[in-house]
C-alpha cells in the first residue's frame, strides 16, 4: 500500500510538469491543444533515441524539451496563420506526429533499462551522498522505507522549479498579454499585441513542458513506447480540473500549485481504483476519463445543492417572521 | 493627425446582399479636435471605426496617422498610435484578470512587450493614482477581477486604459451606449475631462445627438456610406436635435432613418 502511493506521488510529481504544459495551453491561452498526445512522446522519442546513441541524458532531456517547442509552434502556426480551429490543429498535428514519433524512434518501442538515464544518475548521486537513511530514519515510525528517496525529491525539485518559471513568465509583460490572449482576444490586439505570436509563443511553451515530461516520464519507466501518449490531454486535463476543484485557482501561483496537486491526486486516485478487485490495468483510460467527468461534474452539483439549500433556509426565515438579507424593500440601488 | 483619404469598403460584392458601406470617406482632423459621428445604422460608422483601427482593411483608399501612411498596417501593430473603447463594457477588458493587470497590459500599448513584469511597486503607485481621477475608489480594488466590476466601473477603466497613454487618435466607438443614463453620464463626464486634459485627437461615434452635440468641437452625420452634414466651431456650438433632425430630412429628403436616434434625442 505505501509502495504503491509512494510511487504514485513520484509519478504524479513527473507528469505535473506535463500538467503545467497543459495549464498553459487550456487555462492560460484557452486552446484545448490535443498536440499533447503526440508531443509527449515526440519528447519520449527524442530523449530515448538520443541516450541510446550514447547522448548525454541531461542534454537528451533537453532536446526533447526543444522537438516539443517546435511541434507547439507548428499546431500555433496551423491556428493562427492557417485558420484552422484550435481543436482540428492540434488533432492533425497529433495523428501527424504518431509518423514523426515513429520515424524519430525507428521501431515502436525502445527499452532504456540498461541506458544511463538523467533518474539514475541522479539516485546514483543521491545515495553516495547517504541521504536515503536519514529519511527513512525521519520515517521509521511507519515501517516504510522505499527503495529511494532520490526520485521523489529530484522530481519535486523540477515539478517546482518548472512551476516557478510558469509564474514568473505569467506576471511579466509579455505573460500577461498572453494571459489577456486567452481571456479577451479582440481587447488584446487593440493594445498592440500580436495575439497570433502569442499563441505561436505559448503552444510552443506548453509542448516543450510537455514533451521534457515524456523525457523524464521515459527514463523512469525505462523504456519509450509509441502508444504512451494516448489520453495524455485528458490526463492533463484531469490534473488541472481536479487541482482546481480541490486547492482553488484565484491567482496564478495558487493555479499551478493546484495543477501539481491536481496530477498527484489523480495518480492516487488511479492507484487507489486499481486495487478494487475488479478493475484491470486495461480500465486505466476509462478510470481516466471517469474522474474527469466526476471532476467536472461533481463540483457543479455541489453548488446546485448549496445554492437551493440556502434558498430554503432562507424561505424558512422568512416563514418565522425573522430579517432576511436581501427582503427588506431597497430603493436605493445603485 | 488622422487623415482619411478617399476610402471606400463594399461588402458581399457581386452578390444579392452586396452593400457599399463606405463610398469615398475623405476627413482630416487636426491634433486636439474631438469629432462626433453620429448617423443612423447601417450609415457606415463601424465600419469607419473598424478600418481606422485596422480590424478592417479598405478596398481603396489610405488611413494616415501623425504623417504616416498606415493603411497596411495590422491592428495591433497599429494600436500604438490609437486607443479605443469599444461599445460593449464587456469588449475593452480582460474579466479574469485584475484591475492592475489590466492597465499593466494598456501600458504597454506603446512600448516593446518583455519579460520584466508587468505590475511592478512603481507602476503600481501610478496606476493607484490615475485610477484615483475616475472617482469610482478603484484605486483600493487594485487586485479585483475586473469581472467583479459593474457595466459602467468597466467602461471607466477602459477609457481610462485607451487614454492614459496619451494615444495619437482616441477612438470612441459608442462607448456609453450599453450603460443606463446615470452610468451614461458618468462615462460621457469622464471623457470630455480626459480628452480635454491630454488634448486628444478624437473621434466617438454615438447615437445619442444631445451627446453629439454637447461633446467635441466638430460634427459630422453620415448616412449611406458617406458624410453628408458637417459643422464645426460656432456652427456646431448653435447646433440643436431639431435642427440636425431638420438638416438629415433637407438633405436625404426622408426621416432621419434610426429609431434610436430618434429615441435617444
Amino acid at each position: 500500500m505505501w509502495t504503491a502511493m509512494f510511487s504514485s506521488v513520484e509519478a504524479g510529481l513527473i507528469y505535473a510538469v506535463m500538467a503545467l504544459g497543459v495549464y498553459l495551453s487550456f487555462r492560460v491561452l484557452d486552446f484545448p491543444d490535443l498536440t499533447v498526445d503526440g508531443s509527449f512522446v515526440t519528447g519520449a522519442s527524442v530523449a530515448a533515441v538520443m541516450i541510446v546513441n550514447g547522448a548525454n541524458p541531461f542534454a537528451a532531456s533537453a532536446a526533447a524539451l526543444l522537438a516539443g517547442f517546435a511541434a507547439g509552434v507548428v499546431t500555433g502556426l496551423l491556428h493562427t496563420k492557417g485558420k484552422i480551429n484550435p481543436l482540428l490543429s492540434g488533432i492533425l498535428m497529433m495523428i501527424a506526429l504518431y509518423s514523426i514519433n515513429l520515424r524519430i524512434m525507428g521501431k515502436s518501442n525502445i527499452p532504456l533499462l540498461q541506458e544511463e538515464t538523467v533518474i539514475k544518475q541522479m539516485t546514483a548521486a543521491w545515495q553516495q551522498a547517504g541521504w536515503d537513511d536519514v529519511l527513512n530514519r525521519a520515517v521509521s515510525f511507519t515501517g516504510f522505507a522505499p527503495r529511494t528517496w532520490a526520485v521523489l525529491v529530484a522530481m519535486a525539485a523540477v515539478a517546482v522549479v518548472v512551476k516557478g518559471m510558469v509564474d514568473w513568465l505569467l506576471k511579466t509583460e509579455l505573460g500577461i498579454a498572453m494571459r489577456a490572449t486567452g481571456d479577451n482576444q479582440p481587447m488584446v490586439a487593440s493594445f498592440s499585441a500580436n495575439t497570433d505570436g502569442l499563441i505561436i509563443f505559448g503552444l510552443g511553451l506548453s509542448n516543450a513542458l510537455v514533451a521534457f515530461s515524456g523525457a523524464l516520464v521515459a527514463q523512469y519507466g525505462g523504456f519509450s513506447d509509441i502508444g504512451m501518449g494516448i489520453g495524455m490531454i485528458v490526463i492533463g486535463l484531469a490534473s488541472v480540473i481536479i487541482g482546481e476543484a480541490l486547492f482553488g485557482a484565484h491567482s496564478v501561483v495558487r493555479a499551478t500549485w493546484a495543477v501539481i496537486g491536481g496530477a498527484i491526486v489523480y495518480r492516487l486516485i488511479l492507484a487507489l481504483a486499481l486495487r478494487v478487485e475488479f478493475l484491470e490495468t486495461s480500465d486505466v483510460k476509462l478510470i481516466t476519463a471517469l474522474i474527469v467527468m466526476a471532476a467536472l461534474i461533481v463540483p457543479n452539483l455541489w453548488a446546485a445543492q448549496k445554492e437551493k439549500r440556502r434558498k430554503r433556509r432562507k424561505a424558512e426565515q422568512l416563514e418565522r417572521g425573522e430579517a432576511v438579507a436581501g427582503a427588506e424593500t431597497n430603493y436605493k440601488s445603485v | 493627425m488622422l487623415e482619411l483619404k478617399r476610402i471606400t469598403k463594399v461588402f458581399n460584392e457581386g452578390t444579392a446582399d452586396e452593400k457599399i458601406a463606405l463610398g469615398g470617406i475623405d476627413l482630416t482632423l487636426s491634433p486636439g479636435d474631438f469629432v462626433t459621428v453620429i448617423g443612423s445604422n447601417g450609415a457606415g460608422k463601424s465600419t469607419l471605426m473598424n478600418i481606422i483601427s485596422g480590424r478592417l482593411s479598405p478596398d481603396t483608399g489610405e488611413v494616415w496617422i501623425n504623417g504616416r501612411n498606415v493603411t497596411s498596417l495590422k491592428e495591433h501593430a497599429r494600436a500604438r498610435y490609437i486607443g479605443r473603447v469599444f461599445q460593449d463594457p464587456m469588449a475593452g477588458t480582460a474579466p479574469h484578470m485584475t484591475i492592475e493587470e489590466n492597465l499593466a497590459l494598456a501600458y504597454n500599448r506603446t512600448k516593446r512587450r518583455t519579460l520584466r513584469f508587468g505590475v511592478t511597486k512603481q507602476k503600481r503607485e501610478w496606476f493607484r493614482e490615475t485610477l484615483r481621477t475616475l472617482h469610482l475608489g478603484l484605486e483600493d480594488r487594485l487586485t479585483a477581477k475586473v469581472g467583479l466590476l459593474s457595466g459602467g466601473e468597466r467602461q471607466a477603466l477602459s477609457l481610462l486604459m485607451a487614454t492614459f497613454t496619451k494615444p495619437d487618435v482616441l477612438l470612441l466607438d459608442e462607448h456609453t451606449a450599453a450603460l443606463d443614463p446615470a452610468r451614461a453620464e458618468l462615462v460621457t463626464e469622464l471623457t470630455k475631462e480626459i480628452v480635454a486634459k491630454h488634448r486628444l485627437t478624437t473621434l466617438m461615434v454615438t447615437h445619442n445627438m444631445e451627446q453629439a452635440i454637447r461633446l467635441g468641437n466638430r460634427l459630422i452625420m453620415m448616412d449611406g456610406g458617406q458624410i453628408i452634414f458637417a459643422a464645426e466651431g460656432k456652427e456646431k456650438e448653435e447646433l440643436t436635435v431639431e435642427r440636425l433632425l431638420a438638416e438629415f430630412q433637407r438633405i436625404r429628403g426622408s426621416q432621419f432613418a434610426s429609431d434610436r436616434a430618434v429615441l435617444s434625442q
